[in-house]
């Protein structure tokens, strides 16, 4: 948990990450980035225009109205309509602005969450090992989020106050000089109170933010575990717990939130005081008649004074918001940096047909038949090799971490047809062997080839079509039953789809679903049990047809009764592939053609069930142990 | 639901009361600082009396300062009133779940209740604050600003109500529709949440079946119509700003003319017609402040009502009829039971009758959907039966009290779940005074203290949430460990060895004969081997018993028992 909030901190370059981050938004937007700093500008310069014309209202026209009393008012009408134009292009520069950052913003967190899903598929299983769920789905909601505020309004309430103070202060100088220093003063200590009190608002949201990850880390855990709490009459313990949590969070949130909501009330005040200390200076000027500053000129340098507080105030606010949006965005391109799976395969997988002299080629259509396809690099030859599922790993060392090897010297011959079981306790590392052949993870030492074709060779997502997988936590998506069972072959018929259910045994329980196969499955089938979604899965790997399988614990929450009416189906899935089994129930195994014996990352045993019951070994123990008893 | 939520205001109700009292003294002096400030322009700077302009100034910066004590000293009350009001939400809900039933549980679903205590909490916070601070603020300026502008010209004034009437219309239109699209956007954004979640944690599917383009496809909808919809409600959203500045800039060029009209004729002086743009920026930006805090609380009503929701939800099992605090022993009797888990739904069991003695190990076997774990959850009240009656110690269920029930009941529940922290931690769930002798003993029976031990950290090592750092078997073995712990009269293990390799299942077994004799054991299993040694078996069936006796007895009569015997032990005795 510590670890996980101490990474929710501050981004460690901001400037860096915000360059990027600009640099991603130009990238994508360039020219809509340019007309909204454009727009930003006329908005801008209507509203100090207006500011302006108050001077010139008391100025210009009412104090010569009131002087001659020729009761002429066309040169007011005129002004004002005038007025009225400049203020009907600012509003409308307002209006298209807003409706290009929309625009920018939505288009910007589109692409990045695409992006960023894009990357994340081609990422490495090491990666999914090594963060957890949790984090990785936060950048795509908090992360992405943040840049929301980001960019839709602190970013153009930056342009437009730095352009508002900019014009604002021209004009300021252009009134009075001193009057104008004076109001940078103010100005200046109005930015340092925003600071002094926005860091220490901001190390107070630091420790909500932690207090909130642990409120909600511990809130997951018990709802999780709520029947197991219920079983040990844990109640009252976990109401204490919660109730210490939960007013660490209460003092940290009420303390962030307090200056939060007095750095507001300040930064006005400071204003409205600046403003005192302004009036009482240009009245001086003005009753003086220094510098031939008049009663209009103070009225309207007021009124600047106001415009100039307005966007100082404001922008010392997003401060908050900034801060939040580059960690954000750290996290985010941290993910999009992260190195995806390497491949350096060549070799591809194609459909094949026999040419009459028994030489392979190329087909269109669907043969059953499938080749390996290669071309030698210096020759530019196309070669093709059938496969037939003929799976070698020779002297394969692994660990998941290079220092610390849980596989040692691997070696297993797989004949094509043939059934490799593995057997042993838990963590001996059969998962791991099968993760190896379809290359989740590369292997430190040793080789694996297939079809005498070393696996670095060949693409990895061809050399995964050819392996079918049926893994031990079965994966669901949401969407129907038909769907989830197509998505071992996305162009397979219903007709085909239900053929594979069928013969995976799950026709029944499907057609005993409220909707059949059009029942939407969500939550990773929560409304399914354990053994039905194992037929599902099994279901899938039927309908893909790969040359060879892997079947890990596929069965393993099936019951018994049930197993039986799948093995038919397993059994014909099995014929003629080349498959690998991993299984508790000794059972599913008996029939191997090898079996082998599994203990601490080593193969102690191996040969079919007769050879091993005679041996006396390991697997005679396991095998026998269970009948002890009887 | 809103007196269910207002009474967790509770020991706060001070700082939400004088929360809004500071935000009206910030705004009687923001109201009144425009009007010193023309007072400034029309008595002093005009009249060229440097003095007045010091007398006002002192006391507009007189105003300015106790602006700034109610401002933020509202804040104060404000931050402490609305956290504190969701700490005592979060309270209210995390307390109520834990009297919650099995079935209270499921009805809101696990995930729901995480996203009640969390996001809508938030939400409800930042609503609260919201209203004690804003709603007062807004409405108050609104009031005070517009009378200050009829105490100064009743004429111009009236331009505020036209300019009123006509924004609050626009807006309120505008809020009303965007919040329509928002609804849809959210509904969206859950979408392409569980697009991701499901990548995650289905990662292998995916590359197993090289799914990652079809994938990124699929996701790529997701998130086009999350940007469709949200574009569409924030392009109107959009549309407030500009209203609102060709409002205000409307009101100011009339009140430019018929103001300068007015001096002309004297009946204004130029510090009131200054005044008069201050209050008229005040006035329609409380407008624009309102409509925002109206879509603001429509948007968190929802979440309100999820709260209240929890709060509200009273447990689904009778009060105890009786407090019983001694469970006799472990004998276990069904009478005519009958269970559904919902009203009107299914029997998922009908009419069992048994009879379990104390200190029998009984082995429960069946089909996946056959009601094994629902016959056995009624054991320690999990759920109440719908029909008959579970006596446990020759008493009915019901008589005990909870906790000295379940107390007496262990129960390994096939949904294994270990909390973060160390294995001690956890082991001491069961009792929370044991001993590291009893701790090391009771997982030696359970076959667990090998591998503990083998642990860099032995029985201190730290256990990830989830028990994500120990393989699932590790995990069951840790799992009995800790209901051994309790040391029951009756322990029931539901499908608690399925990880297990088959030599470690039958010495944990052998465990439980040699060394806890007199608990009633109940062992749901699916390997025959895990229940055939065992004194009786009972062969569920589609919620009914189908079968009770002894191995030998069900081989001979229980066509069901011999079938899965058959199955699994094929060709093993030769």
């Amino acid at each position: 948990m510590a670890d996980k909030n101490e990474k929710r901190k501050g981004a460690k370059n901001p400037g860096k990450i915000f360059m990027r981050l600009l640099g991603y938004i130009f990238k994508h937007f360039k020219g809509r980035c340019c007309l909204v700093v454009v727009l930003i500008l006329i908005s801008a310069l209507a509203n100090v225009y207006g500011t302006m014309f108050m001077k010139s209202l008391i100025d210009d026209y009412i104090s010569p109205l009131l002087v001659n009393g020729s009761g002429d008012f066309t040169p007011l009408l005129k002004a004002i309509l005038r007025t009225a134009c400049v203020y009907l292009c600012g509003v409308f520069a307002a209006y298209t602005y807003n409706r290009i950052v929309v625009g920018i913003t939505q288009g910007t967190m589109k692409s990045i969450r695409s992006e960023m899903f894009a990357h994340m598929e081609s990422l490495p299983i090491k990666y999914f090992d090594t963060h957890a769920h949790g984090d990785i789905m936060s950048i795509y909601t908090n992360d992405t989020d943040t840049l929301r505020q980001l960019i839709s309004q602190s970013l153009p309430q930056i342009i437009n106050g730095t352009m508002t103070i900019v014009s604002v202060v021209a004009c300021m100088f252009f009134l009075s000089v001193p009057l104008t220093l004076l109001n940078l003063v103010m100005a200046a200590i109005m930015v340092f109170t925003a600071k002094k009190v926005g860091s220490i608002s901001g190390k107070y949201f630091a420790m909500q933010q932690r207090k909130l990850g642990q409120v909600n880390g511990y809130i997951e855990e018990l709802i999780e575990g709520q029947k197991v709490v219920k079983v040990f009459c844990h109640e009252a313990e976990s109401m204490k717990d919660f109730s210490k949590i939960n007013d660490e969070l209460f003092e940290a949130a009420s303390n962030a939130n307090r200056f939060a909501n007095m750095l507001m009330p300040i930064l006005a005040n400071i204003g409205n005081i600046s403003y005192v200390f302004i009036a009482i200076a240009g009245a001086g000027l003005a009753i003086g008649g220094i510098g031939g500053f008049t009663v209009g000129g103070l009225a309207s340098f007021l009124q600047l004074n106001r415009s100039f507080n307005m966007p100082v105030s404001n922008m010392s606010q997003q401060i908050n918001s900034i801060v939040m949006a580059l960690a954000g965005a750290e996290r985010i391109f941290e993910l999009l940096d992260e190195e995806p799976e390497p491949d350096e395969g060549t070799v591809s997988l194609v459909r094949a047909k026999f040419k009459p002299g028994g030489e392979i080629e190329e087909s269109v259509t669907r043969t059953g038949i499938w080749a390996w396809k290669y071309k030698h690099k210096s020759t530019g030859v196309v070669e093709y090799k059938l496969l037939q599922g003929d799976v070698v790993l020779d002297k394969v060392d692994f660990g998941y971490n290079p220092d610390k090897i849980v596989l040692h010297d691997i070696e297993v011959y797989a004949k094509p047809g043939q059934k490799i079981a593995f057997v042993g306790a838990t963590g001996a590392g059969k998962t791991t062997i099968t993760n190896l052949i379809n290359r989740f993870y590369d292997i430190q030492d040793g080789k694996i080839r297939y079809d005498g074709i070393n696996i670095n060779k060949i693409k990895k997502g061809e050399l995964r079509r050819s392996l079918g997988m049926v893994l031990q936590d079965t994966s669901l998506f949401t969407g129907t039953v038909m769907e989830n069972i197509r998505y071992g072959k996305l162009d397979a018929t219903d007709s085909e789809v239900k053929a594979a259910a069928r013969l995976a045994g799950a026709d029944d329980f499907i057609k005993r679903l409220p909707n059949g196969y059009d029942t939407m499955l969500t939550g990773n089938g929560a409304n399914l049990s354990q053994g039905q979604r194992q037929l599902l899965s099994i279901a899938r790997a039927a309908v893909a047809n790969p040359p060879a399988l892997i079947l890990d614990e596929a069965t393993s929450s099936i019951d018994t009764r049930t197993e039986k009416i799948v093995s038919e189906g397993m059994d014909s899935l099995m014929k003629g592939r080349t498959v690998f089994v991993i299984a508790h129930r000794l059972s599913t195994i008996k029939n191997s053609d090898m079996i082998m014996v599994m203990d601490q990352g080593r193969i102690i045993e191996r040969g079919n069930h007769e050879k091993l019951i005679k041996e006396k070994g390991v697997y005679w123990q396991l095998y026998t142990g269970r009948l002890e008893q009887s | 639901m809103l007196s269910t939520l207002m009474a967790e205001i509770k020991e706060f109700k001070k700082y939400s009361i004088l929360a809004p009292i500071c935000v009206s003294v910030e705004v009687f002096m923001e109201i009144l600082i425009p009007f010193l400030m023309s007072k400034i322009v029309d008595m002093g700077v005009e009249k060229g009396d440097l003095n007045k302009v010091v007398i006002i100034g002192a006391a507009m910066i007189g105003a300015t300062v106790l602006s700034l004590i109610g401002g933020a000293l509202s804040g104060h009350f404000a931050a402490i009133a609305s956290t504190g009001f969701a700490k005592n939400l979060r309270k209210a809900m995390f307390d109520n779940i834990q009297h919650f039933s099995f079935s209270n549980i499921d009805k809101f679903s696990t995930s729901g209740l995480i996203t009640r205590l969390t996001t809508d909490v938030t939400n409800a916070q930042n609503a609260y604050q919201i209203i004690i601070r804003i709603c007062v603020r807004a409405p108050l300026i609104l009031i005070c600003a517009f009378i200050m502008t009829v105490i100064i010209k009743p004429q111009i004034s009236l331009i505020y109500v036209v300019a009123i009437i006509f924004l609050g219309i626009v807006l309120t239109t505008i809020m009303t529709r965007a919040n329509g699209y928002f609804k849809q956007m959210f509904r969206r954004y859950d979408d392409l949440n569980a697009s991701v979640q499901e990548n995650i944690s289905g990662i292998r599917t995916v590359k197993a079946f090289v799914r990652e383009e079809y994938e990124t496809k699929k996701f790529n909808i997701a998130a086009q119509n999350v940007y469709n919809m949200s574009v569409k409600a924030e392009n109107l959203l959009v549309a407030n700003m500009p209203i609102m500045q060709f409002v205000v800039y409307t009101c100011i060029l009339l009140i430019s003319w018929l103001g300068a009209r007015m001096i002309v004729s004297d009946t204004l002086t130029t510090g009131q017609l200054m005044s008069l743009f201050t209050y008229t920026m005040n006035i329609l930006m409380s407008l624009m402040m309102m409509s925002m805090v109206f879509t603001m609380v429509a948007m968190s009503k929802a979440s309100g009502e999820r709260i209240a929701e929890v709060i509200e939800e009273r447990t689904s099992l009778a009060a105890p009829r009786d407090s019983v605090s001694e469970v006799k022993d472990g004998s276990i009797e069904f009478k005519n039971v009958s269970f559904a888990y919902k009203v009107d739904r299914n029997l998922c069991l009908t009419n069992i009758n048994l009879n379990i003695k104390s200190g029998e190990t009984i082995g429960i076997i069946g089909g996946t959907g056959s009601s094994k774990s629902t016959l056995v959850q009624l054991i320690p009240r999990l759920y109440d039966v719908s029909k008959g009656e579970v006596l446990v110690g020759g008493l009915n269920v019901k008589n005990y009290e909870l906790d000295a029930l379940r107390g007496s009941v262990a129960m390994v529940l096939q949904k294994n779940v270990l909390f973060s922290g160390t294995i001690k931690d956890n082991l001491r769930w069961g009792n929370k005074n044991a001993t590291d002798e009893e701790m090391k003993r009771a997982c030696e029976y359970a076959q667990a203290d090998e591998f503990i031990m083998a642990m860099p950290d032995g029985y201190d090592t730290w256990i990830e949430q989830g028990g994500s750092n120990v393989s699932g078997g590790q995990k069951q073995r840790i799992c009995i460990a800790r209901a051994l712990l309790m040391k029951p009269k009756i322990l029931i293990l539901d499908d608690s060895t399925s990880a297990v390799d088959t030599k470690t299942d039958a010495m944990i077994r052998k465990a439980f004969r040699e060394e806890i004799p007199d608990t009633t054991k109940l062992i749901i299993a699916q390997r025959i081997t895990s229940v055939q040694d065992a004194d009786r078996i009972i062969v569920m069936e589609s919620g009914e018993v189908n079968g009770f006796g002894t191995h030998e007895e069900l081989l001979a009569t229980n066509e069901i028992y011999r079938e899965v015997y058959e199955s699994q032990m094929k060709g093993e005795d030769e």
